[in-house]
C-alpha cells in the first residue's frame, strides 16, 4: 500500500460495517421491543440496590442470564423455567448479563431465595449460611454501632461471625440491594411479541 | 549515507524494498531523538501504571482463596478491584505503552522526525489523568457497570478520548509529512489503530442503550478494544522489530495485506461470540461466530508470514531479548487467536463460558502477547532512545523467566481450572458447591503465579529504573546479550 487515503477508508469502512451490523440494525430492530406485562418497572429502592450491584461490581461473578436449553443445562439445574429473551431485559441500563458464573445465576434469584433475612445475613457474611463460598462479605453495607438506637433494625448473627461487641445495623443501602435481589423474578412465560419473532427468524 | 527513496513502480508492490532501504545511524538516531520526550513520558507512566495494577490484580486473586480478606472497606472489595486491575492494565500500562510505541515507531518508518511530539505530551498527560480520575471513581463506586467501559463516562472518559486523539494527531502528522513512497505493514496497523480505538470507545460509551442492546454494545467495544486497538499496534511492533533484529525482510507482502484487512474485517464483528446462548436475536450471535471463525484467515496469514521471516534463526533469541519476547508474542498471538475461535464454537463454549477458562484466555492475549510484545518493545526501544545500554544481563533474564514462566503457570492452572468448573457446571447432577470447589486448587496454584509475575514486575522496574535514572552503566559498550550467554538455550554457542 502506498496511499493514505486507502489505509484510512478501508480502516473507516470495516469499523462502521461492524458497527451498523452489531449495533445500528440491532439498535432499530429492537427498539419496538415491550416489557412484558408481569415484568414490574423497578421502584426507588430496587433501582438503588441494582446502583449498587452496579458499583460494587457483583457482575463479576454473577450472570443475569438463562441460555438456551438446547446446548446448555442451565433450565435442568434450576436457574429459570425457560431462556431469556430481550423483552426480559427492557428496564435494564446497563444490562447486567454478567460473563463469570463463580457465583449462581441471579436471573430468578427471587424466585429461588425470596427470604429477606438469608440475603441480609449473606450479604453479610456468606460463610454463615453457606460455609463452602467464596464470596466476600459486604460488612461496609451495614453500621456497626454499640448499641442499637431506637427505629435500628438488628442483623441477626450467628455466634462465631457476629462482631465480639455491638450490634450491626441493617443500613438503607442493604436493604435496597436485598430488594433488587429480590424483584429478580422472570418466571412468567416468554413473551411472544413481533418484534422477537422478526429477529428470531 | 542514505539512499533516496524508490519510486520504481516494480519495487513498490513489496515491503522487500524496505530492506534495501540503507538509512545512518545518525539518520535514525535524529528520528529516535525526535520523539524522546513522549515515547520516555509515556513509556515511565506505563511502567508505573504496571506495578499499580499488578497490586490490583494481585490482591483480586488473593480474595479467592481469602474470601474474607480486606471486606470491611468498600473501595477494596472484590467487584471494584478487579475492574480497577482490568482498566490499569488496559488503558494505563498496554495503552500507554503503546502510545510510545507507535511514536516511536512512525518518525522511523516515515523517515521523518516526529510532528507535533509536544501535543502528544499533552495527550498522554490528559489520558493519564481522565485514567486516574476514572479508576479513582470506580474505587469509589462511580462506575459505568459495563465490562471494559467502567470508567465514568462524563469525568474520565472525554480526558481519555482527547488524550488519545492528541497522540493520534501527531502520528497521522507525522505520516502525513512522510519521506517514504510505500507505507511498511507496521504503519498501517499503528496508524489505523487510532481512529479505530476513538470510533469504538466512542460508540461503546453512549449513555443510551438500554436493555440486551447496552450488551452488544459492550461487547462489541470489548472485543474490539482488543482487536483493534491492543492487538493492532502490537502486531505493528512485531512487524517492525522481527525483520530488523534479525536482519531479513519480512516474508511476503501479500500475506501482510491478508493478515491486516482480514483482522479489520472480521476481529470487528466478533463480538456477540462472548454472549452465546444469551438473549440476543441469534443472528447477532450467529454472525459473529461465523466472524470468529474466519479470523483463522488473518491469524493464518500473520502467523506463517511471522513463523517464515524468522524461521532458520530462531538461534537469534539468544542474543536479543527483545527478539525472544517478540517473538513468544507473535506465537501468542496464534495461539490466543486460535483459541479465541475454538472458544467461540458453541459445543466448546458450552463448557468454557462463565468459567475462569475465559480469564485464562484473556491474560494468554493480554500478556503473552500483548505485555510480553511491549517489554520486548522497551528493550529495544529505550536504550536507542536513553543512548544506553540495559545494564544488567542477569535481571533480562531474571525479568523473561519469572513473567514467562510465572504466565504460563498461570494459563495452564486457570485453563484446566475453567475446564473443571464449565464441566461441574453443564453436569446435570452436580450442585453449585462442586463448581465451586472444583476451582479452588486451580484458583490458588494462579495466586502463586501472581506473586512469580508480580515479582517479575518488579525485576523489570527496578532494571528500567537502573537504565535510566542511573549514569553508573552508561559506557556499557554492547548490549546485554551480546556476549552470548544463551537465555532460552543451555548450549554454549562457540
Amino acid at each position: 500500500m502506498t496511499r493514505i487515503l486507502v489505509l484510512i477508508m478501508g480502516a473507516m469502512a470495516t469499523v462502521i460495517f461492524a458497527l451498523v451490523i452489531l449495533v445500528i440494525l440491532p439498535n432499530s430492530m429492537l427498539s419496538d421491543l415491550k416489557a412484558p406485562p408481569q415484568l414490574k418497572q423497578p421502584g426507588q429502592q430496587e433501582l438503588l440496590g441494582r446502583q449498587l450491584y452496579i458499583s460494587n461490581g457483583c457482575i463479576y461473578c454473577h450472570t443475569q442470564q438463562v441460555r438456551d436449553p438446547v446446548f446448555t443445562t442451565d433450565i435442568h439445574k434450576g436457574l429459570g423455567n425457560r431462556p431469556s429473551v430481550p423483552a426480559d431485559y427492557v428496564y435494564d441500563a446497563p444490562h447486567l448479563l454478567g460473563t463469570m458464573r463463580t457465583g449462581p445465576d441471579l436471573f430468578n434469584v427471587g424466585t429461588r431465595l425470596p427470604d429477606r433475612n438469608w440475603h441480609l445475613l449473606h450479604l453479610y457474611q456468606p460463610r454463615a449460611l453457606v460455609p463452602w463460598s467464596i464470596m466476600p462479605g459486604f460488612p461496609f453495607l451495614f453500621e456497626h454501632k454499640p448499641t442499637a438506637e431506637a427505629g435500628d433494625k438488628v442483623l441477626d448473627i450467628p455466634k462465631p461471625y457476629a462482631p465480639s461487641e455491638g450490634v450491626v445495623i441493617i443500613s438503607k443501602e442493604a436493604e435496597a440491594l436485598v430488594a433488587y435481589l429480590i424483584s429478580l423474578q422472570h418466571n412468567y412465560p416468554a413473551p411472544d411479541s413481533d418484534a422477537l419473532e422478526e429477529v428470531q427468524p | 549515507m542514505s539512499t533516496p527513496v524508490t519510486s520504481n513502480p516494480a519495487q513498490e508492490e513489496s515491503t522487500v524494498d524496505h530492506s534495501k532501504i540503507k538509512v545512518s545511524p545518525e539518520e535514525m538516531e535524529a528520528y529516535d531523538q525526535s520523539g524522546r520526550k513522549p515515547v520516555l513520558l509515556g513509556f515511565f507512566i506505563a511502567v508505573v501504571w504496571l506495578l499499580i495494577g499488578t497490586v490490583l490484580g494481585d490482591l483480586s486473586s488473593f480474595k479467592f482463596d481469602r474470601p474474607d480478606l480486606l471486606t470491611e472497606q468498600a473501595y477494596l472489595t472484590f467487584g471494584r478491584i478487579r475492574p480497577a486491575h482490568l482498566n490499569v492494565m488496559v488503558y494505563g500500562w498496554a495503552s500507554t505503552a503503546m502510545f510510545s510505541v507507535s511514536l516511536w515507531l512512525m518518525p522511523r518508518l516515515c523517515r521523518t522526525p516526529l510532528r507535533w511530539g509536544n501535543l502528544a505530551v499533552i495527550g498522554i498527560l490528559v489520558w493519564t489523568v481522565g485514567l486516574g480520575v476514572g479508576i479513582a471513581l470506580l474505587l469509589a463506586g462511580h462506575g459505568d457497570g459495563l465490562e471494559w467501559l467502567e470508567l465514568d463516562r462524563q469525568w474520565a472518559d472525554p480526558l481519555l478520548v482527547i488524550g488519545a486523539a492528541m497522540v493520534g494527531a501527531s502520528v497521522w502528522k507525522t505520516l502525513a509529512a512522510r519521506n517514504v513512497h510505500h507505507l511498511y505493514v507496521s504503519i498501517w496497523y499503528v496508524a489505523a489503530s487510532y481512529p479505530w480505538f476513538l470510533i469504538i470507545f466512542l460508540a461503546g460509551n453512549m449513555p443510551f442503550y438500554k436493555g440486551v442492546e447496552s450488551a452488544a454494545v459492550n461487547w462489541f467495544y470489548a472485543h474490539n478494544a482488543l482487536g483493534l486497538w491492543l492487538t493492532t499496534i502490537n502486531l505493528g511492533l512485531i512487524y517492525y522489530l522481527l525483520p530488523k533484529i534479525i536482519g531479513r525482510p519480512i516474508y511476503s507482502y501479500w500475506l501482510s495485506l491478508v493478515g491486516f484487512w482480514g483482522l479489520a474485517l472480521f476481529y470487528a464483528l466478533n463480538g456477540m461470540h462472548h454472549l452465546i446462548g444469551g438473549p440476543l436475536p441469534s443472528w447477532m450471535i450467529a454472525t459473529s461466530i461465523t466472524a470468529s471463525i474466519m479470523m483463522i484467515v488473518p491469524v493464518v496469514a500473520v502467523g506463517i508470514n511471522q513463523h517464515m521471516t524468522v524461521v532458520g534463526r530462531f538461534g537469534a533469541m539468544r542474543y536479543s531479548p527483545a527478539l525472544t519476547l517478540a517473538v513468544i508474542a507473535a506465537m501468542s498471538y496464534t495461539a490466543v487467536s486460535l483459541q479465541g475461535i475454538l472458544t467461540a464454537l458453541v459445543s466448546v463454549n458450552r463448557i468454557t463460558h462463565f468459567t475462569h477458562w475465559t480469564i485464562a484466555h484473556s491474560h494468554l492475549g493480554l500478556y503473552m502477547f500483548v505485555t510480553l510484545s511491549l517489554f520486548g518493545g522497551m528493550y529495544y526501544i529505550l536504550p536507542r532512545v536513553l543512548k544506553k545500554e540495559w545494564p544488567s544481563r542477569r535481571l533480562v533474564r531474571a525479568h523473561i523467566l519469572l513473567v514467562g514462566g510465572g504466565m504460563v503457570l498461570y494459563i495452564v492452572a486457570l485453563g484446566i481450572g475453567g475446564v473443571l468448573q464449565g464441566l461441574s457446571l453443564l453436569a446435570p447432577g452436580e450442585g453449585f458447591e462442586a463448581s465451586v470447589s472444583s476451582a479452588k486448587p486451580w484458583l490458588l496454584l494462579r495466586s502463586v503465579s501472581a506473586v512469580i509475575i508480580s515479582a517479575g514486575h518488579l525485576v523489570f522496574a527496578y532494571h528500567a529504573y537502573l537504565l535510566a535514572f542511573t549514569s553508573r552503566n552508561s559506557l556499557t559498550r554492547h548490549p546485554p546479550f551480546y556476549e552470548l550467554k544463551p537465555v532460552l538455550v543451555k548450549k554454549r554457542v562457540p
